[in-house]
This record gives C-alpha cells, sequence and structure tokens, in this order.
C-alpha cells in the first residue's frame, strides 16, 4: 500500500497527489510514467510522472477526473492509502544537448509539460511554453510555468484568460516571424498534438510528442499500447510503455492512436456514471 | 490381475455447463480412481519414464505409495524434485513427457502420471499437516527476478537450502504467467498464490511493484548486497502478422485478452477492468495460449473460431486443451491464414461511434508444402481462394519476442539474435554471478522447462557461493 502525503485541488476536476513510493522517487525522470491501482478490484492506469521528492521519498501525480477511476482517486483522502504503485515506466524525455525549446502544452497536458520545461531551465536551455486551457477556472500551474520560462503563452479556447485561440496560434505566429527552435516538445490531447506536428512541419524543427494509449501491464507485455510509425515511407509497430512515451512526432498516426484510446469509451462511461452514484449514496 | 489398456478418465465438468463459467475444467482422480491408475504402472527397473521429466521426478517412486494409499509419502517424493506439484500436475504436457516414455504406453495408454501428480498435491493441500520450517539461514542473498515458474522454483530450491532470498516482481499480484496468462479453470489462482505463500514461509520475500530495469537495476541489486541474481522475466512483446487493420479497436493480443480477464478478473463484473464480450471472435494461432485465449473468449460469452495456418497435425497446442477446446463449442477453421483485418468506416461520419471497430477479417486457404528445416511442412496460400469471417474481435495469439527491459539497462548482458539472454549450461550469463533461465532465456515454451531452468540454476547458483 502506498500512502497519499499530501493532496491538493488544482482545479475543480484536477488533483495533484504526492505518494510514498521512494523507489520510484529515486529514479523518476521527467517524461516517465507510473501505474497505479486505487483498490483490489481495481484497473491498472498509467499517469506522467509530475514531479519528485526524493529527499521525502514521494512521487507528484496530478490527473483530471475522467473516469470510474480517477474519480475513486480523487475521493482518496491525505493520509490514506493505494493500493499499487509501479515505476519509473517508459524512457525519460531526451533533453541533452538543446538550447531552445519550445513546450506546447495542453490542459491536464501541461501537469506533465512542466517537469520537462523544468528540467529544460535547469540545464541552462531557453524555454518557451504555449499553454492552453480551456476556460480561466481549468488553469492550473501558471506560477511554476512562469519560474522555468523565459517566456509564458497563455492560451485559453473561450479568451477567458490570456490570449484566446488555440496553442497553435502563437506558435505558427513565432515560427513564421522567424523565430527558430531546437526542438518543439508537445504533451496533451491527440488532437492538439497532431495540429501541433502540422503547424511545425513546414519549418522544419523537430517535434517530440508524449503519448498516453490504454495500457495495462505498462512493462511491454500486454501490447495494449502498440501505436504506429511511419518510418521512411514504413509502416512500424511500437509500445509506448517500453519504446516511449515520447515518439517523433512527424511519424505518429495520430488518428490511428486516438481511435484506439476510444476503444473502451461506452464502458468508461457507464463506469463512471456507476462510481459516481456510488459515492452520492454513500 | 489384467491390466486396463486404458487411462482411467478425468472427471470433468460437462462442456456444456463449463463452456459458461470459469470454474476448473477438470475435477481431479478421486482416491479410488487414483489408487486404481497407480495400479497400472509397471514399476519398470529401467523407469523411462523419469528421463522424459524436465526436472526427473521418481515417478515409480511415487506411484508406488500410491498403490499402499501412502498419498503424504508420494507427496514428499514428489517434492524433493518439483517444487510445484499442483501446477504441474494441471499444465504439464504430460503426454509429450514422462507418459510418452512409459512401457505400458507401447501397447496400451500410458499411466496417467500426470494425474497421479495432480492427485497427490491436492490431496497434501487439503490433508498436508506439516508446517513449512524457514531452514536456518546460511547468510548469503539472491534476488530472484520474476516470479513465474522458473523464479518461484528457483526461490524455493535456494530458500530450502538457507539462502535468503528476495524475489521482485512487476505486476501487483506474483505468479507471472501462471497468474496472467494460464486462464482460472485451467488453473485455479487459489493454488498458485498457496504456492507463493509456501514460499513466504520458508523466509522468501515477494517484492510486488518492482520492475527491475526501471524501478532498481541488476547492478544496483549487487549494490544492495545481494551475492547472486537469478534473471526470469518471462516473454516479452507480443508478436502481430504485420498485416492491415491490426490497429482496428478490437484486435487483442493474446496476452492483452488473457491478462485483462486474468490478472485484472475483467471476466467477473464487479471489476473497473474492461474487456470486449461475446459476439464473433476469432483467434489466430494454434498453441496453448491460443486455446486459452478461446476458450476464455467463449466463457465470456463469444462463438469463437480458431484460425490456424497449417493442419490438425501440426497444431502446437496439447492434445487436451483442443480436445477440450472442440467439445466445448469451439470452431477449428484449419489451413487458413488471415490476410488482412477489415474495420467499419462510416465515410459520411467521421465521429459515427461504430468507426475503427472490427467488423470480420480476411483469410486465404492454405496447402501443405514441403517439410521445412524443422520437418514440419510448410503452408503454402492457394492462389484466389481470399474469403471473409465476420467477427467483433481478433486475438492474434503468435508468440512474443523478449522484454528489452534488463537487456538494455544491465551492462555486458549478451543476448541473442531473437533476444533471448545467452547462458552456459550452468544458466550463468555473459554476467559474473548473473543467472539467467525460463522464457527470457528460450523464448515461449512450457512452464515444466522454466521450472528445469529455474532449478538448475538454483544449484548452480549454490555451487558459486560455496566455492
Amino acid at each position: 500500500m502506498y500512502k497519499i502525503v499530501r493532496k491538493r485541488e488544482l482545479n475543480p476536476t484536477v488533483t495533484q497527489m504526492e505518494i510514498e513510493a521512494p523507489m520510484v522517487a529515486n529514479k523518476a525522470l521527467p517524461g516517465q510514467f507510473i501505474i497505479l491501482r486505487v483498490s483490489e478490484e481495481g484497473e491498472r492506469i498509467p499517469l506522467t510522472v509530475a514531479g519528485c521528492n526524493k529527499a521525502d521519498g514521494t512521487v507528484k501525480i496530478i490527473f483530471q477526473i475522467v473516469g470510474s477511476t480517477t474519480e475513486q482517486l480523487n475521493h482518496k483522502k491525505e493520509g490514506e492509502y493505494i493500493q499499487d504503485f509501479v515505476g519509473p515506466l517508459g524512457r525519460a524525455t531526451e533533453t541533452e544537448g538543446k538550447k531552445k525549446v519550445c513546450i506546447v502544452g495542453g490542459g491536464v497536458g501541461n501537469a506533465i509539460a512542466l517537469p520537462v520545461a523544468e528540467e529544460f531551465h535547469r540545464l541552462g536551455a531557453n524555454v518557451t511554453s504555449i499553454i492552453g486551457f480551456r476556460d480561466k477556472n481549468l488553469v492550473i500551474l501558471e506560477d511554476e510555468f512562469r519560474a522555468c520560462s523565459d517566456r509564458v503563452i497563455m492560451m485559453t479556447d473561450d479568451g477567458s484568460y490570456g490570449r484566446h485561440g488555440n496553442v497553435t496560434v502563437p506558435l505558427k505566429e513565432l515560427l513564421e516571424a522567424g523565430e527558430t527552435f531546437d526542438e518543439v516538445i508537445t504533451i496533451g490531447p491527440g488532437i492538439m498534438m497532431k495540429f501541433v506536428v502540422a503547424t511545425v512541419k513546414p519549418f522544419n524543427i523537430p517535434v517530440t510528442v508524449s503519448m498516453n494509449p490504454i495500457m495495462i501491464d505498462g512493462t511491454g507485455m500486454c501490447g495494449g499500447c502498440r501505436l504506429t510509425l511511419n518510418q521512411n515511407g514504413k509502416k512500424v509497430t511500437k509500445f509506448a510503455c517500453v519504446d516511449g512515451p515520447d515518439f517523433n512526432g512527424y511519424e505518429v498516426d495520430f488518428d490511428e492512436a486516438m481511435s484506439r484510446g476510444r476503444m473502451y469509451f461506452d464502458f468508461e462511461r457507464h463506469a463512471h456514471e456507476a462510481t459516481c452514484n456510488l459515492y452520492k449514496k454513500a | 490381475m489384467a491390466i486396463n489398456p486404458k487411462k482411467h478418465e478425468m472427471p470433468s465438468q460437462d462442456p456444456k455447463v463449463r463452456a459458461h463459467n470459469f470454474n476448473e475444467v477438470t475435477l481431479g482422480y478421486t482416491m479410488q480412481i487414483a489408487v486404481e491408475e497407480a495400479q497400472r504402472c509397471l514399476n519398470c527397473k529401467n523407469s523411462p519414464c523419469v528421463s522424459g521429466c524436465p526436472v526427473n521426478i521418481s515417478i515409480p517412486e511415487f506411484i508406488a505409495h500410491i498403490k499402499e494409499s501412502d498419498f503424504d509419502g508420494a507427496y514428499q517424493v514428489i517434492s524433493r524434485s518439483s517444487s510445484l506439484p499442483a501446477v504441474c500436475g494441471r499444465v504439464c504436457p504430460q503426454e509429450s513427457q514422462c507418459e510418452s516414455k512409459c512401457t505400458l504406453g507401447v501397447k496400451f495408454e500410458p499411466v496417467g502420471i500426470g494425474r497421479l501428480e495432480r492427485f497427490v498435491a491436492d490431496w497434501h493441500n487439503a490433508n498436508g499437516k506439516e508446517q513449512p520450517v524457514m531452514p536456518a539461514q546460511n547468510g548469503h542473498k539472491v534476488a530472484v527476478v520474476g516470479s513465474g515458474p522458473s523464479g518461484l522454483t528457483c526461490a524455493g530450491d535456494l530458500a530450502k537450502k538457507g539462502y535468503k532470498v528476495s524475489v521482485f516482481e512487476a505486476l501487483h499480484t506474483a505468479g507471472g504467467v501462471l497468474v496472467y496468462g494460464i486462464p482460472e479453470f485451467r488453473l485455479p489462482k487459489a493454488i498458485v498464490a498457496k504456492e507463493v505463500e509456501g514460499l513466504k514461509a520458508l523466509g522468501v520475500d515477494v517484492e510486488t511493484n518492482v520492475v527491475i530495469g526501471k524501478t532498481l537495476t541488476i547492478d544496483e541489486l549487487f549494490e544492495q548486497g545481494y551475492e547472486a541474481v537469478f534473471v526470469g522475466s518471462g516473454a516479452g512483446l507480443p508478436k502481430f502478422m504485420g498485416i492491415e487493420g491490426e490497429a482496428y479497436k478490437g484486435v487483442y493480443s493474446a496476452n492483452e485478452f488473457l491478462t485483462r480477464s486474468n490478472l485484472m478478473k475483467a471476466y467477473r463484473d464487479v471489476v473497473d477492468t474492461p474487456i470486449m464480450k461475446g459476439g464473433k471472435v476469432v483467434v489466430v494461432g494454434g498453441g496453448n495460449v491460443a486455446m486459452d485465449a478461446a476458450r476464455t473468449a467463449l466463457r465470456l460469452g463469444a462463438e469463437v473460431t480458431i484460425v490456424y495456418r497449417r493442419s490438425m497435425a501440426e497444431l502446437p497446442a496439447r492434445r487436451e486443451e483442443v480436445e477440450h477446446a472442440e467439445e466445448e463449442g469451439i470452431v477449428f477453421r484449419l489451413l487458413n491464414n488471415p490476410t488482412k483485418i477489415l474495420g467499419y468506416n462510416n465515410p459520411e461520419n467521421p465521429r459515427d461511434p461504430k468507426n475503427g471497430f472490427v467488423t470480420g477479417i480476411e483469410c486465404i486457404r492454405m496447402e501443405l508444402g514441403e517439410p521445412d528445416a524443422k520437418g514440419r511442412r510448410r503452408p503454402i496460400e492457394v492462389p484466389g481462394s481470399e474469403f471473409t469471417l465476420e467477427c467483433d474481435t481478433v486475438i492474434m495469439a503468435l508468440g512474443t519476442s523478449p522484454n528489452p527491459l534488463i537487456k538494455d539497462t544491465t551492462k555486458g548482458l549478451e543476448v541473442n539474435d531473437h533476444g533471448g539472454i545467452i547462458v552456459n549450461e550452468d544458466a550463468l550469463t555473459s554476467r559474473q554471478a548473473v543467472y539467467a533461465g525460463g522464457d527470457a532465456v528460450t523464448g515461449a515454451a512450457t512452464v515444466i522447462l522454466a521450472m528445469g531452468a529455474g532449478k538448475n540454476a538454483a544449484r548452480a547458483i549454490d555451487e558459486y557461493l560455496n566455492k
């Protein structure tokens, strides 16, 4: 069992927890993920590491309440325990040797983008962060991004905070104005990452995307997290858990990945409703 | 007394009943049947059966105890050589091992050695009195990576010799393939849990949720004071065919489908893990894993077809599993090979929720040509014979390729062209004090071969640490 040492609501649908898991805290690097199970009957879900504190042996996770499991997790209180917590899994984001980068994050993906931005900042890179949210109420981690970025461009879909529009708008403006980066790293919903890749493509800048497919074991056993890369005209199957979760954005088949991500959409919606009803009764 | 030419039949659940439940298919011999079956053993001097057993159980000796109704005595004989008799009695391919060498088998059916082994193990689990005692500790620490059959065996043998053993398991439950791969109806998980509890009573630490190669590396295990490491990390990434449509929703690897059902218990309604249930399912492949996936899908309410590119004679699964599958109503489409998977696509509505789900599988008929290097006749496509099977789910049971996690994080650990860890006859890898066995070395094989490898490694580790 793994103790929830601290819990903080970042916005009405996004929660941050710090979990006591010293072996994971000791190893985890930006870009890697963990798998947890809330209870004995629970499913295994992957969550990207949002930071860790080696000194007190805790790992930070940030999750959006989207389904039954995240609902159950959110009902756990500080000081309570979760059943299983394993990691760090996947490969860390490659941060070395890059002097100027642009981080493009969307929604709760910003929680994962932040430790990557912080790592680049720590290594002395010039960091531009373009962070997008649906509206003002959903904005998270703004101060943290400002602390590690040379420039922050805040976007909201409805214009209620920062600039009005998608993250691709300022990205395109910067690139068209002649700005250049060693790399663009984008983390967020599949559709956003797909359009970030399309926006950057004409400018010949490498784009790294962080994929979050459905997983079970997370150690290269089940193959559920497979995705298709187009490498020099050849289709190649890769496994996000051991080959990723970061991939070359120009190679990823986003449409396929997004479709696969919705495989259990109906099941998950019903399960979430059932879980909410249980908590209402209690 | 004339010898009964036939093995005593295994009492089993009726196929019509068991097709709808996950309870164990075979019920096991009664005491009376076991004694009668034991009496068929000729107790021949040269005991050829023993040479057919990868862990060399003294077979005629344990059967002699059964003849005398001394079941505890029989158990003691088996446990000298095997640490998981309740498991092996169920999942070993006895027909191609011990029983294939049985003298009686020349004229009649061989002695039901596997069924007798299972009887003895189950009898002991129900009636055994002695509590496992933690042996005197010899002060040496050994780490075992993976809690599947090779790891559990290696850990058990070393613990009995007084070693302090820690087993590291990546998943949340110990047992490896015995838990995530083999279904409940063939190997009840309570039996695996009991074996693991037995090891703990011997002083073995079982640490779940630790991925060696990620949470800790092999080098860090040595830094922590372990003097030898056994790697039994099992098989790895599932193989796919590389045909069109394998990314459609509803295409599973057998590993994923079985893990959802066995490890995550998706067949029970109360758990959170989803699985596709019912409809029409096509399983591609002819091994034991294909049979397990097919029979699991059937129990989840599906109409199931197995597609295999060779004929029944080449089908690699155990005969008993194939017979069980046929009895339960699974259809075999032999000499057929998939060419592409078809999916739903509504061009009018990209948001149609059915988009991207499997609708069928296109196959081509095959015929058998000349034998290949292994002597198996090579299947050849019959041009123009393509046809389509409608289905909602496709399960690919084509084997696995080794997991890269340990190889990638252990300097100096040599692997072969297929990614399997290279070992010598003492299970020693290219790294000092690092031993390996099971599927991580051989690629997908059987439980008993993995156990044999774990046993061999335990012996070698003991010799190494006593030098």
